[in-house]
């Protein structure tokens, strides 16, 4: 069923740099309310250091499957049925988001969900709640996270509420930084923001993965932009994954092109005519 | 004509049971921050709180052991309240959790009544209701000594509470949960924690609130009343904010009893029931936050 472009020896290559992936998911199943079947047989794996892109349309199932690595599903009625998950080699079922964090894998909501009420850099202290770090730690914590974000410096005291769409997406990266994480899970930061301002939050991201090497997980819609910063990419479609390969193979692809940026075989389609165009194919 | 004296008597015993209203709207608040719902049960908790405290008193137990003991309780049922009733409702709608403190409300009130009866029991704190004696001798006003000392303690509370919220890692952990579960719960903030913290702190605060009122008025059901009181002064002051509900429990405080006093004559008496009320639609028209609630803050 899985469609895969990355080639044989690409494949083996993959295979040896992950031999320890920080983290697995192997064939999930996640049921809301006890009826509502969203993700069916899903697994994907994020190498130790690399970005991976998780990609596919509205109700696709990208959210659900992230807060199913962190666990957040508890608390929205949803339960993972069948299949594990493992991070860093431990299975995450049975803990609490609250311990993930511990063990160093945060999620950044979609939509940013910072502390209206409380100053940006409130709410990159409370991204360090969970540590025990003395005063002046907490201090060069803050300025290491300055040094990413110069803009929420000269925000810091703000109210996180009165800020801009792409000020709270960068205090809710931050926040997560804060807990000193392995892996960051990153759900829809384009959301609503200009195109600039995306590329901006996207060079920040793919500095903390080299600088500080976080392993991200990144759930987007604008495939396009998430193409060109990841290192492998899942298309997810329907609650399966449909394809899967590393970033630049899937860009390439010709499916991928015609489903996901807009572009048939004949080139980019005229503005004309895309009310018209219709999807000729589909996987399912 | 207008005896100066007489005005100030006036105004200084309505700001001192005022200060009783703020700190039964303190329970209140703590809640709301915290868990963003209004605690049908806080009267519930107050009259529980104080029962018991009593209770344990009859019992034989000297006031200096029945206080922790009573505080040991509070906060079993704080944390009793947090396992068996926010736990499961976690990311539900603010009108569930409403409704299950509605509930909660009815099982302390009945809980309570069960244990320790119905009868009126009075409480002696050693403190009378009666006229400090320099005070009168001075200026020729009658001022409660139980009141001063009420206030006293209410202040002390608040300003420990105020403390808490704005100084400290727990303080900056609760505004965010107040703000966000999700979110808390995304970054690791314990929200279990954070909501017995906050169940016990308001259940303390009903047992001091029980104590006082309770010294004045006799330790009965009416108490589950009081709460009601504190109505006004969460709306005037804000369901959020500690020092809103100090200044609006003052600001209703005097305006009860100055209004009964030199207004009520005009109505035949008997406004300082409905005057706080009036005072809140008041505010509710202009300015719904409150005096210092939380803005809403919105971004379109």
């Amino acid at each position: 069923m899985t469609v895969s472009v990355a080639s044989a020896v690409e494949r083996t290559a993959a295979v040896e740099a992950a031999v320890q992936p920080v983290l697995a998911v192997k064939n999930i199943e996640v049921i809301y309310n006890h009826v509502i079947l969203v993700l069916r047989g899903v697994s994907l794996e994020v190498p130790q250091g690399k970005i991976v892109a998780l990609l596919g349309g509205n109700g696709a199932g990208k959210s659900t499957t992230l807060k199913s690595i962190s666990t957040l599903l508890g608390s929205e009625r949803g339960a993972v049925t069948k299949g594990s998950i493992e991070f860093r080699g431990q299975r995450t079922d049975q803990l609490t988001p609250g311990e993930l964090v511990g063990m160093g894998l945060v999620q950044v909501m979609e939509g940013r969900h910072c502390f209206g009420h409380l100053t940006a850099e409130e709410n990159l202290i409370t991204g360090a709640y969970a540590r025990s770090i003395s005063r002046s730690q907490l201090r060069e914590e803050l300025d290491r996270i300055y040094a990413y974000f110069p803009r929420l410096k000269v925000r810091r005291s703000s109210l996180a509420g009165y800020t801009s769409g792409g000020e709270q997406q960068m205090i809710a990266i931050g926040r997560a930084m804060m807990a000193k994480p392995n892996m960051l899970l990153l759900d829809e930061p384009s959301m609503g923001l200009a195109p600039q301002i995306v590329a901006e939050i996207f060079e920040i991201v793919r500095d903390l993965n080299q600088k500080e090497g976080v392993s991200i997980l990144l759930a987007e819609q604008n495939t396009n932009v998430a193409l060109k910063f990841a290192d492998y990419g899942y298309i997810l479609e329907s609650g399966r994954i449909m394809m899967d390969g590393p970033a630049k193979a899937l860009a390439d692809n010709k499916d991928v092109k015609e489903f996901y940026l807009g572009m048939s075989s004949e080139g980019r389609k005229s503005f004309r005519d895309i009310k018209s165009y219709r999807r000729r194919k589909r996987w399912v | 004509m207008l005896d100066f004296w007489f005005f100030l008597e006036v105004l200084v015993g309505g700001l001192l049971s005022g200060t009783m209203y703020a700190l039964v709207a303190l329970g209140f608040v703590l809640i709301y921050k915290a868990s963003s719902v209004f605690n049908f049960a806080q009267g519930a908790m107050v009259f529980f709180a104080v029962l018991s405290f009593v209770g344990f008193m009859e019992l034989g137990l000297p006031f200096w052991a029945a206080l922790p003991v009573t505080v040991g309780l509070m906060i079993l049922v704080g944390m009793g309240t947090e396992r068996f009733v926010l736990r499961p409702l976690v990311n539900q709608s603010e009108d569930t959790l409403l409704m299950a403190t509605i509930g909660l409300a009815f099982v302390i009130e009945g809980v309570a009544q069960l244990a320790w009866g119905v009868d009126v029991r009075r409480l002696d704190l050693g403190i009378r209701d009666e006229p400090i004696n320099w005070v009168m001798d001075k200026t020729g006003m009658l001022v409660s000594q139980l009141d001063v000392t009420a206030a006293a303690v209410a202040g002390i509370m608040v300003a420990a509470l105020a403390l808490l919220f704005s100084h400290t890692k727990v303080g900056r952990g609760l505004r965010a949960v107040a703000d966000d579960h999700a979110a808390a719960l995304s970054i690791g903030i314990p929200l279990k924690h954070i909501w017995m913290l906050v169940w016990a702190t308001a259940g303390v605060v009903a047992l001091v609130a029980g104590m006082l009122w309770g010294a004045r008025s006799g330790v009965q059901f009416a108490l589950v009343w009081v709460a009601l009181k504190a109505l006004p002064v969460l709306i005037i002051g804000g369901f959020t904010s500690v020092p809103g509900v100090i200044l609006a429990g003052l600001i209703v405080g005097a305006v009860e009893k100055l209004g009964e006093v030199f207004i009520g004559p005009f109505f035949g008496g008997g406004i300082e029931g409905w005057a706080p009320y009036m005072l809140a639609v008041l505010f509710l028209l202009i300015r719904p936050e409150g005096l210092f609630g939380e803005k809403i803050i919105r971004r379109v």
